[in-house]
């Protein structure tokens, strides 16, 4: 488990937050820049004392003001990943990655060099000087430096700010894959809610300072205070579900949802594959009857669990298709003309093109 | 006349440049990196040498090193260490009076080093004194080298301090510029003054080149 409580005054706007996540987990601290982000991982890491809080990681105490406890950065095992990589120039990329590995010689290597070096691909670098590598590079290295000191947790202060969207692309698969090989607890730090889609298992959104919501990333898609945070166009249910099938005659996979079932383009999905997938309010139709004659693949049947006002003009449905809650936007007009009401059996109409699945 | 001169300015110059060499490095991080009352202070105080006169800077170490002086009475008790009219005094006179030029060349070097290395260190597992010798020294190094240099030069040329504090005594104090100042004072000693002025010359010059080649070779090392 990771409990955070903390308070921290910055100049002139105040950090308060309070979190949890079971572990391993990948924790997205995710919000504007200059809510307090990377604040709060510098205080995780122990460069930063906060003004009074308590960090509790896997049962031990990090630091608690209280009872005067704050244990020193080099001693936390918490590995950091700095926005601008922070590679120590004097040394190659080799005595870049061993600099934790050899102070962290009284611990069991549970991340091994070799393997470091073969995931994130850094083999033809190992001799070359950080001044001679590109942006990517140096946020591989100086990923592999935090791994290899067997960090108990890892910061990401968001590595992939500096970098363009392609150097992006190149390295989010390295984190995806570094998650589930070593099962390292993560807290990412992002302002972007697609890194926080293909990373996170929870979220702790931020805005100025403050927590607005934080749960598992399932939940807090529902939650109306991230949809404020990451735009109108962003809201919409994250659903993890299993490649039940392939439709041999459409090439459409199939993923149970609730007592109904998802279909979508296979993309590569392989049956039995866990899937993350969003499913953008925006692309939800609401219906109250069973509808025919429509090119829409995904018909599902479910209740209406709650309606609440979005804007002005619209209104967000929150679906029950039998325990998985998904979200609809509609204009008022059509929540008034439909006489819309919590409890109300529904069908939500989804085309099969507008989701994309992703393993996870 | 010469040779002996030569020599014992060198060793002079080293033992001052040895000698003040840890502590300008401290003093150096203290005013870039620290965070404390009466930085500006320390900072004035460490600099004054510069713009005193020298032979002010010899009176106040007469007047706290000598045999009756505030220091100077206690060393000599406790150590047996005398410091008036003898080499380690001039010794201290040239460490003295070269002081703030160390300091400045380790605290422009340092300047450029990103404090956040050192943080990112810490986080890798290394204690404050690991993170400080492993990372940032290694990066000052040539910084180091080139006040370190600096100063050595600068502490060949030292006069008035020396002259003031230990005098002027021919294998014991009487180091090139006073050996040089001694010849103009001879009647008959004009070539012997150029021989020292030249050889004064030669090596101000070697020391103040070779502290420009290290200061580049500290600039090609951070890529900049």
């Amino acid at each position: 488990m990771l409990r955070v409580e903390l308070r921290k005054r910055r100049g002139s706007f105040t950090i308060e937050a309070a979190f949890e996540a079971p572990l391993p987990a990948v924790v997205a601290l995710f919000g504007p820049s200059g809510c307090g982000k990377t604040t709060l991982v510098e205080i995780l890491a122990g460069l930063l004392a906060p003004d009074a809080g308590r960090i509790e990681l896997d049962g031990e105490v990090l630091c608690d003001t209280a009872r005067g406890i704050s244990v020193p950065a080099e001693s936390r095992r918490v590995g950091y990943v700095f926005q601008d990589a922070r590679l120590f120039p004097h040394l190659d990329v080799r005595d870049n990655l061993t600099f934790g590995l050899k102070r962290h010689r009284h611990v069991p290597v549970r991340i091994p060099f070799d393997e470091v070096v073969d995931l994130l691909g850094l083999e033809a670098l190992l001799t070359r000087r950080p001044g001679t590598l590109s942006g990517g590079e140096r946020q591989r290295v100086a990923l592999g430096r935090a791994l290899l000191s067997q960090p108990r947790l890892l910061l990401l202060d968001e590595p992939l700010a500096s970098l363009d969207a392609a150097r992006r692309e190149e390295i989010l698969p390295y984190l995806e894959r570094l998650r589930d090989r070593w099962q390292v607890p993560m807290v990412h730090v992002s302002h972007q809610f697609e890194e926080v889609l293909r990373l996170a298992t929870h979220v702790v959104a931020l805005d100025a300072g403050r927590v607005l919501t934080s749960g598992p990333l399932v939940r807090a898609a529902l939650d109306p205070a991230l949809g404020r945070l990451v735009g109108a166009a962003a809201v919409g249910a994250v659903l993890e579900t299993t490649v039940a099938g392939i439709d041999a005659t459409t090439g459409l996979c199939r993923l149970p949802l609730g007592d109904n079932e998802l279909r979508l383009l296979a993309n590569g999905l392989a049956p039995g594959t866990r899937v993350r997938l969003q499913m953008l309010a925006r692309d939800v139709i609401v219906a109250t009857r069973p509808p025919e004659g429509l090119s829409v693949r995904n018909v599902l049947r479910g209740h209406i669990a709650a309606i609440s006002a979005e804007s002005a003009d619209s209104d967000l449905v929150s679906i029950d298709i039998g325990g998985a809650l998904i979200l609809a936007r509609i204009t008022r007009a059509a929540t008034q003309a439909l006489a819309l009401a919590a409890g109300q059996p529904v069908w939500a109409l989804v085309k099969a093109v507008s989701l994309r699945g992703r393993a996870c | 006349m010469e040779w002996q001169a030569l020599t014992l300015s060198l060793a002079v110059a080293t033992r001052s440049v040895l000698f003040s060499l840890p502590l300008a490095v401290a003093v150096a991080w203290l005013l870039t990196r620290g965070r404390f009352a009466g930085r500006a202070l320390l900072d004035a105080f460490v600099h004054l040498p510069l713009v005193l006169p020298p032979v002010a800077v010899g009176y106040l170490l007469l007047v706290l090193f000598g045999s009756r002086g505030l220091v100077g009475g206690w060393l000599d008790e406790q150590f047996g260490l005398r410091l008036v009219f003898t080499r380690s005094g001039a010794a201290l006179a040239t460490a003295v009076m070269s002081f703030p030029l160390m300091v400045r060349a380790i605290r422009v070097s340092l300047e450029h080093v990103d404090a956040g290395l050192e943080a990112a260190a810490r986080t890798l597992g290394a204690g404050p004194l690991d993170a400080f010798l492993s990372v940032t020294l290694p990066l000052l190094l040539p910084g180091v080298l080139a006040g370190l240099v600096t100063a050595f030069a600068a502490s060949l040329g030292e006069f008035g301090a020396v002259i003031t504090f230990v005098s002027n005594i021919p294998g014991e104090t009487r180091t090139l510029p006073l050996a040089l100042y001694t010849a103009l004072q001879t009647p008959g000693g004009d070539a012997v003054a150029a021989r020292l002025a030249a050889l004064s010359f030669a090596l101000g010059f070697t020391g103040l080149l070779a502290a420009e080649l290290l200061a580049r070779r500290f600039r090609a090392r951070l890529g900049r």
